[in-house]
């Protein structure tokens, strides 16, 4: 199963996870192998199994709705890359 | 003996006999890391301050009289993926190089609580994602028995930092076998308990419907003794179980007469080591000759187990890797617009394996492929499971290879991912189903430890370890530890 530059590149974007162009190279051709070995699943016919939702049955697990200590202002954002007051500080999502 | 060779019950009764104190069994390991850790490299993080002072607060408290639990002052490792207040947990990544949780995982608030002294945290691949500890963005850590081999992975520092006396036992987790490979590869006894069993709260997710915590030790005594302690409800994690948490040590008795045993054939994967399926052929011949009725068996979609894994394994490792997006985890790599920070943070924090499996993970996600990939791994789940539900229909425990060779050189297989992947063929199948897995030591092939692994129905802890106990009560294998 051949993947292209094209593919890699636009799952790439989807992850947001840039690429050298090393990788994008390895990355295509690993990816090719990977799905060449899990396509394998194809073989079995399973038109009429259900999917796996979860694998030890637990039902409606709930939590009494009320206010208990959480982490302070100081602690959230104790490990902020860049932070300014109390806020996290990202680059602009638009340009101005 | 040396105080640092000792098994974690066997020291526990010296301590409470008083004949030794916390603070020298803790002295005692610490010289050890000190001796064994440039070549071994199992630690990401030691402690050796806090732990003293940790291991003073027990004999403190022991000398006023105080009865303590059995655990308390036993020097452990915690693997790098489990939360712990105060010291930083970096998953041996360059992206959570600096990352300090402001909490403790509920496993080490427990251990805490038990006394248990944090000595360090141990190193694992990248995130939990391999099989040799390879992937570690810091370094590979050595396999004890000889350091020109992998310890396997993940937990592989937490393995060989028992394995080398640089811990009486450690934490690892294991999502497709990264408990169980290791403890096969080091000569240990690894426990995988039934999904739910350990909270995860505090746990670095990787692949949520597929994460357990479990421990490390030199005997299956040890294990049930960490089991009892790390085990039961928590509401900080929705998925953990209310089952009552029953005394494991109790369950400890040498006798496994009237058992059934059933020895699935597709197990022994082709391309095997003939001498490693030899030694759990005998291994599983010792379990006969204490009288279990030993009967062989098929699971038939068992060989599609690690296609199955290798498809939603990646799926959401790249879901719960998305949260490291250069906003609040320690590193952001400067960009012209928040997209360009992201790609430059990920590209620059994340390494190779971690980004094969996003690419991967995300690609079977994507529109177009999720039936064909995501949809048709959880149905394949299914299968499994079903195979394993009409198998402990008939037997109590399956009896299996735990890996298809022993522990493999340094760079044997770091350039070809499928290679890699196949060495958790005998160990991913109960992670799809959510069961328990327990390895045992049952032999040497060419000098190098093989496990024995034994699984059960959900819940069935009691009876894997007291199969466990049995075994390891007739052999000789439990006194066999590498020699320097």
């Amino acid at each position: 199963m051949e993947i292209s530059l094209a593919e890699v590149d636009h799952v790439a974007e989807l992850a947001r996870l840039g690429l050298t162009a090393l990788e994008r190279e390895q990355f295509r051709a690993q990816l090719s192998t990977i799905l060449g070995y899990v396509n394998q699943l194809a073989e079995l016919d399973t038109s009429h199994v259900p999917p796996s939702a979860q694998i030890i049955q637990v039902e409606n697990v709930t939590r009494p709705d009320v206010v208990r200590p959480g982490l302070t202002v100081e602690q959230v954002l104790a490990n902020a890359p860049v932070r300014e007051d109390d806020y996290f500080r990202v680059p602009p999502v638009f340009e101005e | 003996m040396n105080l640092a060779e000792m098994t974690a019950h066997e020291a526990a009764d010296r301590l409470a006999r008083r004949e030794i104190s916390a603070l020298e069994l803790t002295d005692a390991v610490l010289n050890q890391i000190d001796r064994r850790e440039s070549t071994i490299r199992a630690y990401v993080t030691v402690l050796p301050e806090r732990a003293r002072q940790q291991a003073r607060e027990i004999d403190r408290r022991r000398l006023a009289g105080e009865s303590l639990p059995p655990l308390a002052g036993i020097p452990t490792a915690v693997k790098d993926n489990i939360s712990t207040q105060g010291i930083r947990t970096t998953c041996a990544s360059h992206m959570l190089e600096r990352y300090v949780p402001q909490y403790d995982a509920t496993v080490v608030k427990r251990l805490r609580a038990a006394g248990t002294v944090v000595l360090g945290k141990s190193n694992l691949d990248e995130f939990a994602m391999g099989s040799s500890t390879e992937f570690s963005a810091f370094y590979p850590t050595a396999n004890p028995w000889d350091p020109s081999l992998v310890p396997g992975g993940s937990s592989g520092g937490s393995a060989a930092a028992v394995a080398a006396n640089e811990a009486t036992m450690a934490l690892g987790s294991d999502t497709g076998g990264s408990i169980r490979l290791p403890a096969s590869f080091c000569g240990l006894v690894g426990l995988k308990p039934t999904y739910g069993r350990v909270s995860r709260y505090g746990l670095v997710a990787f692949g949520s419907s597929l994460d357990q915590i479990g421990p490390l030790t030199r005997d299956v005594t040890d294990a049930a003794l960490v089991l009892s302690a790390i085990a039961g409800h928590d509401p900080h994690d929705s998925t953990s179980l209310a089952w009552p948490v029953p005394d494991y040590r109790q369950a400890l008795i040498p006798d496994v007469k009237g058992l059934r045993i059933g020895v699935p054939s597709e197990y022994f994967v082709e391309g095997m080591d003939p001498a490693v399926a030899e030694a759990v052929r005998q291994g599983i011949n010792q379990l006969a000759a204490l009288g279990a009725t030993v009967e062989e068996t098929s699971l038939p979609n068992t060989k599609y187990a690690l296609a199955a894994y290798y498809v939603v394994a990646p799926a959401e490792a790249s879901s719960n890797l998305a949260r490291y997006d250069g906003v609040k985890y320690t590193i952001q790599v400067d960009g012209h617009d928040v997209m360009e920070m992201m790609d430059r943070t990920r590209e620059a924090g994340f390494g190779p394996e971690v980004k094969r499996r996003i690419i991967v993970g995300t690609y079977t996600l994507s529109a177009g492929y999720y039936d064909a990939y995501y949809v048709r791994a959880q149905k394949v789940r299914t299968l499994i499971k079903r195979d394993f539900d009409r198998a402990f229909e008939k037997f109590d425990v399956l009896a299996v290879p735990t890996a298809p060779t022993v522990a493999f050189p340094l760079g044997a297989r770091i350039e070809d991912p499928v290679a890699m992947y196949l060495t958790d063929v005998c160990t991913v199948t109960v992670n799809a189903a959510g069961l328990p897995g327990l390895v045992v030591p049952c032999g040497l092939v060419r000098g190098l430890p093989v496990g024995l692994q034994l699984l059960g129905a959900a819940g069935s802890e009691e009876t894997l370890l007291r199969t466990g106990f049995a075994f390891e009560q007739s052999g000789d294998w439990r006194n066999r530890r590498f020699g320097e």
